[in-house]
């Protein structure tokens, strides 16, 4: 039960003033002054004068850039439906299992989580590239088929490698593969708290498996799935290194972009444009998840 | 008994427009094993925690030992108190737990291992002090409880709700334990219940409270006895209350009519009461007696009804072993509970509707003015 | 002799236990090989040729790497101490008051959380360059300022989420047995709040440190060359070409850093993968 700050000011003043004024001046303050970017323009190569002009915008709603962020929206979409797609059983296994297992389970799907981001997206190369482990396996049992067909007479051409990397099915992949334990997580929360005997009253009034878990289970775990999908989402969307180190030259997503702006390109203000179309994207996401939790339950 | 240790005058207290606590003046001597008693949301456990220092009245004030202590923080109060959760640190041991308010008053640490020791033995822990809280049992929890607070000697030692979170036997054990703890150390001790045989039992005096206010404040005895009220009587044990008028009252005698028995009924009351006041009169099911009857005939009916006895029909009887709970009717329509005790003679067999006798001991019947 | 599988013992039967393996298969192969191959003795890291540590020696041998990762261990080291203590204050802070604008603050103390890296960087790179110019000629460690700063803001709103969480299990009656005892407000503080609070202030503290050690995005954009820190030389290394280098770098850090992960979740307790909080304590 919290309290009114009565008597206890001087504690109040020394609790909150330094958290408060680091996050004015080392958080509030740096985005400002990206915000106010957002709405400058160059004026010579160290200068940038801010006058309110909305170019910058402007210049991100051109069919190149709006198409680059059309892409990131796209494979953050298609992240978050395979994310979907593969997590829900994942997190139906684990909720209905005994609590041990429960406790082992979720650390099994967290800790590929707990490694390093930059590390994970290099596993991943290796294992796509052209040398990489699965065109190895594939081309090991292509040879093998080849023998095979040899004896029968039959010529089969050379193994040509797939191209996993540099291009957008890597990207998708890894994106995949970076946020499905965020996509768990959520999930489970929600299935676990689900009352059993919900699925034992459907199954009793004759419905199967499927049909309990279609009109029980995932109405009732829909703000899990929700909390989930957004989890999923926002992350994805603002990916720097994965579509950096596994995306090809056509793969760039927004966060791509802003970087080339600032380090390259030196364009501050478009890149601070950019920035900011990205956080009230983000925005429009937790308002939308609040807005459909609200909706949802009157409690 | 010195003058009152505690004095509670008019004390009332707010939370918003709930009022909790309504304008309480109360006193409470030294030594006395005093219990608040009533239901829940009656202000008990409010009053309490005033008195502890953890809420700030409203209205009126609270005096220890003739000093106001009203504003004065929890902390600076010659008052401790044993939590209902018991709220033993679980970071520390039994010994460290106990000795915590003796390092605040900068004790010395030989004198502080003495006095834990002391404490220990009092409450029948002597040897575990090393253990730490998740070794021990709820019981064995509450007499640490216990032990910090006694070991602060305070002036007076504050209970809220004691015994509720242990099971029936335990209980049981614990409220002798508890009533000769306090005799033996001679502290006044102030117990908050909603459990009335736990009241009546530890009790050397209760007060009664609902909604906020003092209903009744007097020895258990009285207060089973002599209910001041239809809600004391009602609250404590079981009770018959029936609705009537004053028809004549002559030098502590005073008789009542009621439409729900069959004959009025006499009280000796030193109550001031006029003709034709409203009153009720309180029976308890176990005063009540019961006979066979045999037809109407009032030759038949056994002897001792003031003025005679009254004609009923059973309605359900319900065997509890050491006694039969009886349903009767009156022959005004009226229902009301009996208590037979158990004697094993063969008419504790009682069939839905055999007609029987009411009778009750002159001075059974109590007057209730509100 | 086990039962037979009841109705709804779903974990039981064989398809949700292959997906559970396939999905298994999916997340650790990758990982399981990387490591696997940093002690392969081979240049080109597919087929298994032998056993070696040499990799680990090169790794060791490597200055660059090694001043890497000094620095990356400074950076967290410091950051870690200031987040705690920031995140500690806004955590008794928020459990302790109410007061007007308090929404607002948790909204604020929020937005490191949720905002993206990408422009937490930039946001941080244009302040060190514009605003507060940062001596990247200062003595070590002092360059390392800039890129420590932002580590700490957004890690002290991780290091309150966690210790605002074990706040919130404070049994109060514990505050007012101290009270009543006679102890004043910082005795209490120091002897029965913070003993609560442990268990949250080192899982705050580990969080805070892996946060710090694996940040990439955000160092980017505030470090310079002589400011490198192990994920960014590990990034060059990567652009470069997969060798077995970069395995036995990589393994390291993944070693590191599930450790000190295990052990935040250890001294958490034992309730944390039951709660549905289970995502604020898991998730970095």
């Amino acid at each position: 039960m919290d309290e009114p700050v009565g008597r206890s000011r001087g504690v109040f003043a020394i609790l909150g003033a330094p958290p408060v004024l680091w996050l004015v001046v080392f958080f509030l303050v740096p985005l400002s002054i990206i915000w106010a970017y957002s709405f400058g323009q160059n004026v010579n190569l160290t200068r940038i004068a801010v006058d309110g002009n909305l170019a910058n915008y402007a210049h991100a709603l051109r069919p190149l850039y709006l198409g680059i962020i059309g892409k990131s929206l796209w494979f953050a979409g298609l992240t978050t439906l395979l994310c979907l797609i593969v997590g829900f059983p994942v997190a139906v296994a684990i909720s209905f299992a005994g609590p041990r297992t429960k406790a082992w389970l979720l650390l099994l799907v967290m800790l590929p989580f707990w490694t390093n981001l930059l590390i994970r997206t290099y596993a991943l190369m290796a294992v796509l590239r052209t040398e990489g482990y699965v065109n190895a396996i594939l081309g090991f049992g292509w040879k093998g088929l080849a023998a095979v067909a040899a004896l029968a007479g039959l010529h089969m051409p050379a193994f040509t490698p797939l191209e996993l990397l540099h291009n957008d099915f890597a990207v998708v992949f890894g994106l995949v593969y970076v946020q499905l334990p965020f996509m768990v997580l959520p999930l489970y929360a929600a299935l676990d708290r689900l009352d059993r005997s919900l699925i034992e009253a459907s199954l009793d009034l004759g419905s199967s498996h499927l049909g309990a878990f279609a009109k029980v289970v995932v109405p009732l775990a829909m703000p899990g799935v929700v909390s989930g999908v957004l989890v999923t989402l926002i992350p994805s969307v603002g990916a720097y290194l994965t579509p950096d180190l596994l995306g090809g030259p056509s793969s760039m997503m927004i966060a791509n972009v802003i970087e080339r702006q600032f380090k390259a390109a030196d364009d501050w203000p478009f890149g601070a444009a950019l920035s900011f179309l990205l956080m009230y994207m983000t925005f429009a996401a937790m308002a939308a998840q609040a807005f459909a939790g609200r909706r949802r339950s009157p409690t | 008994m010195n003058g009152p240790i505690i004095r509670f005058e008019g004390v009332g207290k707010a939370f918003g427009r709930t009022v909790a606590v309504d304008d309480v003046t109360l006193e409470v001597g030294e030594g006395e094993f005093f219990c608040l008693l009533g239901p829940s949301g009656c202000g008990k456990t409010t009053l309490l925690r005033m008195l502890a220092g953890f809420e700030t009245p409203t209205s009126g004030r609270i005096l220890i030992d003739d000093a106001d202590v009203s504003l004065t923080p929890p902390n600076k109060r010659p008052v401790n108190m044993v939590f209902q959760s018991y709220a033993i640190f679980p970071h520390m041991s039994v010994a460290e737990n106990v000795a915590f308010g003796l390092r605040i008053d900068r004790v010395s640490a030989p004198e502080r291992r003495r006095r834990v020791e002391e404490a220990l033995a009092l409450v029948k822990l002597e040897g575990l002090g090393g253990r730490r809280p998740d070794q021990l049992s709820g019981g064995q929890r509450q007499r640490v409880a216990l032990a910090r607070a006694l070991v602060k000697r305070p002036r007076v030692l504050l209970l809220d709700e004691p015994l509720s979170a242990l099971d029936a036997k335990l209980r049981e054990a614990m409220r002798a334990e508890l009533a000769q703890l306090q005799a033996s150390v001679g502290i006044t001790f102030l117990m908050v219940t909603h459990d009335q045989e736990e009241a009546l039992a530890m009790a050397s005096r209760c007060a009664v409270m609902d909604e906020g206010r003092l209903e009744q404040v007097a020895p258990p005895a009285d207060i089973y006895e002599r209910p001041a009220s239809r809600f004391v009587a009602d609250f404590i044990g079981q009770v018959n209350l029936f609705e009537g008028v004053v028809v004549e009252t002559q030098g502590g005698r005073i008789r009542v009519q009621s439409a729900d028995l069959p004959a009025p009924v006499d009280v000796s009351s030193e109550a001031e009461v006029h003709t034709d006041q409203t009153v009720w009169i309180a029976l308890r099911p176990e005063v009540i007696e019961l006979w066979p009857r045999d037809g109407d005939d009032e030759a038949s009916a056994p002897r001792a009804a003031p003025p005679r006895a009254a004609p009923a029909v059973v309605r359900r009887a319900t065997y509890l072993g050491m006694a039969s709970v009886v349903e009767v009717e009156l022959p005004s329509g009226r229902l009301i509970r009996a208590q037979h005790p158990n004697r094993g003679r063969r008419d504790t067999d009682f069939r839905p509707d055999e007609p029987i006798w009411l009778t009750w001991e002159p001075g059974a019947p109590c007057l209730l003015l509100r | 002799m086990r039962a037979p599988p009841g109705p709804l013992d779903y974990l039981r039967r064989w398809p949700l236990r292959a997906w559970l393996a396939a999905t298994a298969v999916f997340l650790y192969a990758p990982l399981i090989t990387l490591m696997a191959f940093s002690f392969n003795d081979s240049k080109r890291n597919i087929v298994w040729r032998g056993f070696t540590l040499k990799y680990y020696a090169l790794t060791f041998a490597d200055a660059d790497l090694i001043q890497a990762f000094v620095n990356s261990l400074t950076i967290a080291l410091v950051s870690t101490v200031v987040s705690l203590v920031l995140g500690a204050m806004t955590a008794l802070l928020l459990w302790r008051f109410r007061f007007p604008g308090k929404p607002a603050l948790e909204g604020a103390l929020g937005l490191p959380i949720v905002v993206p890296e990408i422009c937490m960087g930039v946001a941080m790179l244009v302040f060190f360059t514009e605003v507060l110019p940062w001596p990247t000629e200062a003595p070590w460690p002092l360059n390392l300022g800039s890129i420590i700063i932002s580590h700490i803001s957004f890690s002290f709103s991780f290091v309150a989420v966690v210790v605002r969480g074990r706040l919130a299990s404070f049994d109060r009656s514990l505050e007012e047995a101290a009270r009543d005892l006679g102890a004043g407000e910082w005795r209490i503080f120091r002897e029965v709040l913070v003993p609560h609070m442990q268990p949250g202030l080192i899982a705050g503290a580990l969080l805070a440190f892996t946060l710090s050690l694996d940040d990439f995005v955000i160092t980017f954009f505030t470090s310079g060359p002589d400011t490198t820190t192990f994920p960014i030389k590990v990034y060059s290394m990567v652009r470069f070409s997969v060798t077995p280098e970069v395995n036995a770098a990589s393994t390291l850090l993944i070693v590191i850093t599930v450790a000190l992960t295990a052990l935040a979740l250890w001294l958490q307790g034992p309730g944390v993968t039951q709660t549905p909080q289970a995502g604020e304590g898991l998730l970095p």
